[in-house]
């Protein structure tokens, strides 16, 4: 170990590895993940959420983890975004594709992909 | 892609409750279920809540699953990690009894009533990173202390730093640890040490073995710190050879440091070199005493010497040495990195930052806490601890273990630090806290501590060898109902001699918890005395059993399960124990579904 800048870009690199472990992220990525969910192709959204979170280097801030039925069966896989102080996003219909927009310009963003919502299938 | 961690406690009590087994079976259950690519196991070291164990915790949701069985773990990967669904039977979500959480999935770890109170300094990254692994306690900030203070810090402001953190010695002792290395540093040796003591030796402390089980590179860090402070360039870590997983950890966090050149010569380019040796002891309980580890250390049998001189003058291979214990060297990091005040803010005037108590005893909670110095002991016992099992009261906690003494039930709400504790003639101590309730003889007590003192005392000065051996001699008189009023005084005269003339701190302290205990339960002295009565039943001789006659239904149990047929009586009449047969086992009492034998 030559320098601190060297200890650093070990940090960095090893920061987004443990980050899930801090538990406080400020945004939370929620996959239904029971039968019904993982029938309609729930398990490929989850692995792109988790990709791309990791991709971005998102992991610091933000949280991806799974939960059981949500109730809605017919519209699954749905995803629900989770952050502080704001209404909760439910997609549905998810997709690989759709998640890596959802990440682009939701998360990253901080612009709610309108036409994937639960809403905008509802109406 | 990584999308979750399971972190599986792989501290000593863990280990012995099963957890590599719970390991293995998840290494299968993920590739089962084709997992393994997405999860990823994680063995740490000790969370504190040994009681529960084997201990598993899932992120990013941070459940924790208590009491895991190897037969758990297909449910939890196929329920949890697989479809999202908490095992809610086997999450531990004790909050305390006046919130109740609307569901127990939701319940964060830090709000639960065991961790709550609790403020993690040191044992910061115990149970949450990979102890084997360098790079997740570099993630943790990891080196950088070290980093800063040999970049930008000269030895004599690493110094003042801790000396104005107010940092004391986590051994028992209490010593400033900044006045300790100011004392070594500016001694012109050509070679210095520092040596980090982890010879842990009270009967029921584990507090240095589960920091150096789940973050050893943070001793490693805070000993090269000294030794710049001090200009010291090897150091020595002695532990004691029962801690096997302590060893292997430290070991493969040596060898890691020295392959990254956090250890070894010119680190971080400074021209400081610092290199780290492990050494084993073989488990005396005097070589925790400064002078004997060093003997030890240098090969010879684990003795004591004589001070001064003092070892900040001639210490270890008759050159110049700072000692400490794991738990202050684990402070180090910190305090470097946030700074003294930030150390300073916590705490009493007198007792800074953080101590770590192994909680032992009658208690819910057996485990590891560290809680604010000035914490009440009834906060430990009450709140962290989950009181006493059965519903039974707190009569005394001993901290200290054999050199300390007792806090009893009426000075419960002491705060604990170092001065408080001596005011009422008890010391800190490494950590050890050893609950007692109403079912606790202190005689008792007192003499099962000089048992262990008579053991481990090394025979080299008088006063401790025959000393010890007469003071347990003396107990065992008055346990087995032979002693007077005045043995009492005549052991208490003991006491104090062997105090003012042993040679080292084993000695001294030795006489400790019978003074302690005669300080404060000198009544019981007095019972098991006067009126030949052991009033917690526990002095075999001293006691009695004895049949209540209206509540015996005459079942027969008793005198079926007596094995030296000392009791006797018909068929639904009233039993009697013949008492000059009796042996006193208890096995009658234990049968007895009525409540109808007692002891007395």
């Amino acid at each position: 170990m030559k320098s601190l800048a060297e200890l650093q870009a070990i940090k960095e690199k090893m920061q987004n590895k443990v980050a899930l472990r801090e538990g406080s992220g400020e945004m939370r990525v929620v996959v239904g993940m029971a039968t019904c969910g993982i029938a309609a192709g729930a398990r490929p959204v989850l692995s792109a959420f988790v990709e791309e979170v990791a991709n971005n280097n998102l992991a610091g801030k933000v949280t991806v983890s799974q939960t059981g039925c949500i109730g809605i069966c017919q519209f699954e896989p749905v995803v629900e975004v989770y952050e502080a102080d704001k209404e909760k996003v439910t997609y549905v219909k998810m997709t690989a594709e759709k998640a890596k927009r959802v990440v682009e310009e939701h998360i990253k963003g901080g612009k709610v992909v309108a036409e994937y919502t639960f809403a905008a299938h509802n109406a | 892609m990584i999308r979750s961690h399971v972190l599986i406690c792989g501290g000593t009590g863990c280990t012995s409750s099963g957890s590599l087994k719970i390991q293995e079976e998840f290494t299968r259950a993920l590739e089962a279920n084709g997992l393994s690519e997405e999860v990823k196991l994680v063995q740490t070291g000790c969370f504190g809540l040994c009681a529960l164990g084997p201990v598993v915790i899932i992120h990013p949701e941070g459940t924790f699953y208590s009491r895991v069985e190897p037969k758990d773990v297909e449910e939890i990967v196929t329920e949890h990690l697989l479809k999202g669904r908490v095992v809610e039977r086997l999450v531990y979500a004790d909050i305390g009894e006046e919130e109740v959480a609307e569901s127990i999935a939701n319940v964060s770890l830090n709000d639960t009533a065991f961790y709550k109170t609790q403020k993690r300094v040191v044992l910061r990254n115990c149970g949450v990173i990979d102890p084997e692994d360098i790079n997740e306690y570099i993630a943790m900030d990891g080196y950088q202390a070290l980093g800063k203070v040999l970049t930008e810090m000269t030895p004599d402001e690493v110094i003042q730093v801790v000396l104005d953190s107010g940092l004391r010695g986590r051994g028992g002792g209490g010593f400033p640890t900044g006045r300790k290395w100011a004392l070594t540093a500016p001694n012109k040796a050509p070679q210095k040490y520092v040596v980090c003591n982890a010879d842990e030796g009270d009967p029921g402390a584990f507090m240095d073995r589960s920091v150096l089980e789940g973050d050893p590179h943070c001793i490693i860090e805070a000993m090269a710190i000294a030794g710049y402070a001090i200009g010291a360039t090897k150091g020595y870590v002695y532990v004691r050879a029962e801690y096997p997983i302590a060893v292997k950890r430290l070991q493969i966090a040596i060898d890691q440091a020295k392959e990254m050149g956090l250890l070894g010569k010119n680190i971080f380019d400074s021209g400081f070199d610092f290199d780290l040796e492990i050494r084993l002891g073989a488990g005396a309980f005097v070589c925790g005493e400064e002078t004997a580890l060093m003997t030890s250390i240098e090969g010879n049998r684990g003795e004591p010497r004589p001070r001064p001189p003092y070892p900040a003058v001639r210490g270890l291979y008759d050159s110049p040495i700072v000692e400490n214990n794991v738990e202050t060297f684990a402070n180090i990091p910190q305090i470097i990195l946030n700074g003294a005040e930030w150390f300073a803010s916590m705490g009493t005037e007198k007792s800074k930052g953080t101590k770590v108590f192994a909680l032992g005893g009658k208690i819910e909670h057996t485990g590891l806490v560290e809680i604010p110095m000035g914490t009440t002991v009834r906060d430990i016992v009450y709140e962290i601890g989950g009181g006493i099992p059965g519903g039974k009261a707190f009569k005394a906690a001993q901290t200290g273990g054999p050199s300390g003494g007792c806090i009893p039930a009426r000075l419960i709400d002491t705060p604990v630090d170092y001065d408080n504790l001596t005011a009422i003639g008890c010391m800190m101590g490494s950590g050890g806290l050893i609950v007692m309730d109403e079912d606790t003889c202190m005689v008792d007590m007192a003499k099962f501590f000089l048992e262990f003192t008579v053991d481990e005392s090394c025979g080299k000065c008088t006063p401790c060898r025959i000393g010890t051996k007469r003071l347990l001699e003396m107990l065992e008189q008055i346990t087995s109902g032979n002693g007077t009023l005045e043995l009492i005084d005549e052991m208490e005269k003991l006491c104090y001699y062997i105090k003012d003339n042993a040679l080292c701190g084993l000695g001294q302290t030795a006489p400790n918890p019978v003074l302690s205990t005669l300080n404060f339960f000198r009544d019981e002295y007095i019972a098991h005395v006067v009126d030949k009565k052991c009033p917690a039943g526990v002095c075999q001789a001293l006691t009695n059993y004895k049949v209540v006659a209206d509540k015996c239904k005459g079942c027969t149990a008793c005198a079926r399960v007596c094995p030296v047929g000392a009791i006797s009586g018909k068929v639904k009449e009233a039993h009697v124990i013949d008492t000059s047969k009796c042996i006193k086992c208890g096995a009658c009492m234990e049968k007895c579904k009525f409540g109808a034998i007692i002891k007395e």
